[in-house]
């Protein structure tokens, strides 16, 4: 049995210039305690792995606020105004990933597979300095898996062997992002004991997390 | 015209709903082509799928019934049908990518002669990203793209795409406030005008040439009426 800490915890395992793989879709299934912590602390040079920056004060959106973010790997950032006007003004590096591939590159990242062959973006700008490799007739594009530092989770539920479930659209990229990273840090809405989740129930087995952020008190 | 001309959202909108089809699995994108589920002729059982993660979602819930764990691709409150599912990102698009999902109906900056679509950047001005649209257009069996015509004036039907292309692969259908034309391999076919167009608006509007048959029929907009 191991014991939860505070976001606050959480956020001082992260160094500055870290990378960090974070759930979320707009803002929803984001850890935001860990979020708001690390703006607490004051995070800087952060490279954050996500499906989008959400928006202003919202999910990611609050650490593109507060100056943490140097570069973001996403899919979108079309409802961020204030992500693509630091990506104008230089202040953050931004990588368009397509958000199919965006998930499989990161299922690659912790299956360990050497990457994906995808249809998706064959002959457009993001094919560009990629490999095109023929199957059956048909180009794909080499995509490269994604790891990073930290692994950032909202969970539903959690037991204190750190299994974990979640809800509904609030899943999302979390369980894939559970196996890419070398510190997984999870912060559930409850924290349950240990035999109250049904084994069908879990969708990432504890022995991927790491750390497990407390309810707040 | 006597009668006030629908709104032109709601008229692209209700023509795409026409193409819907029982029993099909089928992804709206964010902005025009949500309306789309508004319009789903009478007796058709449509599932719509949002990318981040559901199938079988309905209406937003009435003020303060709102679950924070359940929202569209847009990030706003939704609610679950009886029978919906909800499942992670790789799985949502192995469905979309794999061929599972029957159609999808995506907005667009540009579609040009050859059928392409581009909707997801304009160079040094306007940077949104691709999110799911660029899995969509490769994976999805049917592809419809739903838009104004014009946009400041200017046609949105070009001859050759000068913004950076969606995907590579032409889309099936183009509906638009004007017209609907359907990429062929010797060019854009001019299927249907909408109410009160004539074949000469679609093409003065049109930058990109057109391949007109002798007759085009008008839009059909279901519930047989163009009520305001």
């Amino acid at each position: 049995m191991r014991k939860a800490i505070t976001a606050a915890d959480a956020a001082a395992l992260i160094p500055d210039g870290a990378s960090l793989l974070f759930g979320g879709f707009m803002g929803v299934g984001t850890p935001q305690r860990v979020v708001d912590a690390l703006v607490e602390r004051g995070a800087r040079g952060l490279t954050v792995i996500g499906n989008d920056t959400a928006r202003p004060g919202f999910g990611i959106g609050r650490l593109i606020d507060a100056g943490c973010v140097a570069k973001a790997v996403v899919s979108h950032i079309g409802t961020n105004p204030v992500t693509q006007q630091k990506m104008i003004a230089g202040e953050i590096e931004v990588e368009l990933v397509p958000q199919g591939t965006l998930a499989e590159r990161i299922r690659a990242g912790g299956a360990g597979l050497g990457g994906v062959l995808t249809p998706t973006g064959v002959g457009t700008v993001v094919a560009e300095g990629k490999q095109v490799i023929e199957v059956d007739g048909r180009d794909f594009l080499l995509e490269r898996p994604i790891r990073a530092d930290f692994a950032l989770l909202k969970a539903h539920e959690a037991d204190y062997n750190f299994n974990l479930t979640y809800r509904l659209t609030a899943t999302n990229f979390n369980p894939v992002m559970a196996l890419a990273a070398d510190c997984v840090i999870a912060e559930p809405d409850e924290i349950v004991p240990v035999g109250v989740i049904p084994p069908d129930h879990v969708r990432t087995p504890g022995i991927l997390v790491h750390h497990l952020v407390e309810r707040p008190r | 015209m006597d009668t006030p001309r629908m709104d032109a959202k709601e008229l692209i909108a209700r023509r795409v709903a026409q193409e819907l089809r029982d029993r099909s699995l089928v992804n709206l994108g964010i902005g025009l082509p949500t309306l789309v589920a508004r319009y789903v002729p009478a007796g058709l059982s449509v599932a719509f799928q949002s990318e981040n993660g559901i199938i079988g979602f309905g209406a937003p819930p009435p003020h303060g019934m709102e679950d924070p764990n359940l929202t569209d691709a847009g990030g706003g409150f939704i609610s679950a049908l009886p029978g919906a599912v909800s499942f992670d990102s790789t799985m949502s698009f192995a469905l979309i990518r794999g061929g599972h999902l029957d159609m999808t109906v995506l907005g667009g900056l540009q579609v040009d002669a050859s059928g392409r679509l581009a909707n997801w950047m304009v160079p040094g001005k306007l940077v949104p990203g691709m999110g799911g649209a660029m899995d969509l257009v490769s994976g999805a069996r049917r592809v419809v793209v739903a838009m104004q015509h014009s946009a400041k004036g200017e046609s949105k039907i070009v001859p050759v795409l000068t913004l950076p292309a969606t995907s590579i692969r032409p889309v099936c259908l183009i509906v638009t406030d004007l017209a609907v034309l359907e990429p062929t391999s010797d060019g854009l076919l001019l299927k249907e005008c909408a109410p009160g167009i004539g074949v000469r608006d679609v093409i003065a509007a049109t930058a990109a040439p057109l391949l007109v048959p002798r007759s085009v029929p008008e839009m059909v907009l279901g519930l047989g009426t163009v009520a305001a």
